[in-house]
């Protein structure tokens, strides 16, 4: 199985319109493609415009590809069951997002060897003619490095700010709060 | 009375050494981030704040609350964003709040630095270029305030600590 997504955000027809015409010309290989609000409706694929949280994961744990656009939320879930990822990044000058961050993000994951990236349609479609050659990602741990959760829980558990040390009096909040709970109530 | 009981559960908070986080993020990527931080926030008492009901099952049985997402183009949405927010940092009056965006994280951090609580932004990985403009601003309200990619970091910007990768 292969599985075709877009996140939950925004269409992105030009992804899932290009897998679809290689689908309809290649007949094997099985496809699924979450497909958000776009107007482009999948003819050789199964598809749902939106699916829960836990079937997102199941469909990547169980898929042998995904192919997504360039967002950290497919990502990283792929990496971590360590599925081989194709990606092609949204482009803000087709509308398809704000701005081009998904283009330099792309990059980088390519660049670090994270994913196999297609920066346009043309690229996709020959990444897909070769798909069985798509790199096998080894899986990366469910967590974020672990520099990043020392930084988080050594400042959660620290002393940072000196009003820590006095802790209960310190804590200018409770009156705000029953303000803000007086106001909700009237 | 509500002035007795969070005493009480202050103190007790106190003794057990755990401390109350509130973790919020909006929907997709953003809350994939977030999920990658739980074995730092493990040993506290956690509150998950999300866009979607349905994340709830992702980090059962913790706490959990649903606010409303909203962009920059919807003005009534944030305003509603920002009430549900200051509500949910009342009643659950974290010691630190920590975030990985977008519109949700902005207002806990903005607001919560107002109440007294330590803040937490962490830019989204997926800010390869430039820093996300509600990473921009919230820099004045965040204590610790990070970048995902090195080349971002430095002075007069945020810090560099490592990546969710």
């Amino acid at each position: 199985m292969i599985f075709v997504t877009v996140g939950s955000q925004m269409p992105f027809d030009r992804l899932i319109r290009t897998v679809d015409d290689w689908a309809g010309r290649r007949q094997t290989p099985r496809l699924f493609a979450q497909i958000a609000g776009g107007d482009y409706v999948p003819r050789h694929m199964q598809w749902q415009r939106f699916i829960s949280p836990a079937e997102y994961r199941r469909r990547i744990f169980e898929s042998e590809l995904i192919i997504a656009h360039a967002g950290m939320g497919t990502v990283l879930t792929a990496l971590e069951f360590g599925r081989p990822l194709l990606v092609m990044p949204r482009r803000g000058g087709f509308g398809e997002t704000r701005n081009d961050h998904q283009v330099a993000t792309a990059a980088r994951l390519a660049e670090a060897g994270y994913a196999s990236v297609a920066m346009n349609e043309d690229e996709l479609i020959g990444q897909l003619a070769s798909f069985d050659q798509v790199a096998a990602s080894s899986a990366i741990a469910s967590h974020a490095s672990v520099q990043l959760l020392s930084a988080v829980r050594d400042f959660i558990s620290g002393d940072a700010q000196p009003s820590r040390d006095s802790g209960v009096q310190s804590h200018p909040f409770p009156a705000v709060g029953e303000e803000l709970a007086h106001a909700k109530a009237a | 009375m509500a002035t007795i009981a969070s005493s009480n559960q202050r103190t007790r908070t106190a003794r057990t050494g755990r401390l109350r986080v509130l973790a919020i993020a909006s929907g997709g990527g953003h809350w994939v981030q977030l999920l990658r931080l739980r074995p730092a926030l493990a040993e506290h008492d956690v509150t998950y704040v999300s866009v979607d009901k349905c994340y709830r099952s992702d980090i059962s049985p913790a706490k959990f609350r649903v606010v409303n997402d909203a962009t920059r183009r919807n003005k009534i949405g944030l305003v509603l964003l920002a009430i549900r927010v200051a509500w949910i940092l009342a009643r659950v009056r974290p010691d630190t709040i920590v975030t990985t965006g977008a519109a949700p994280g902005y207002f806990a951090v903005r607001l919560g630095k107002l109440f007294g609580m330590k803040t937490i932004w962490i830019d989204s990985i997926a800010n390869v270029e430039r820093l996300s403009l509600s990473g921009r601003q919230v820099e004045p309200y965040a204590d610790l305030w990070l970048t995902q990619w090195s080349h971002l970091a430095g002075v007069g910007g945020p810090r560099y600590a490592g990546a969710m990768l």
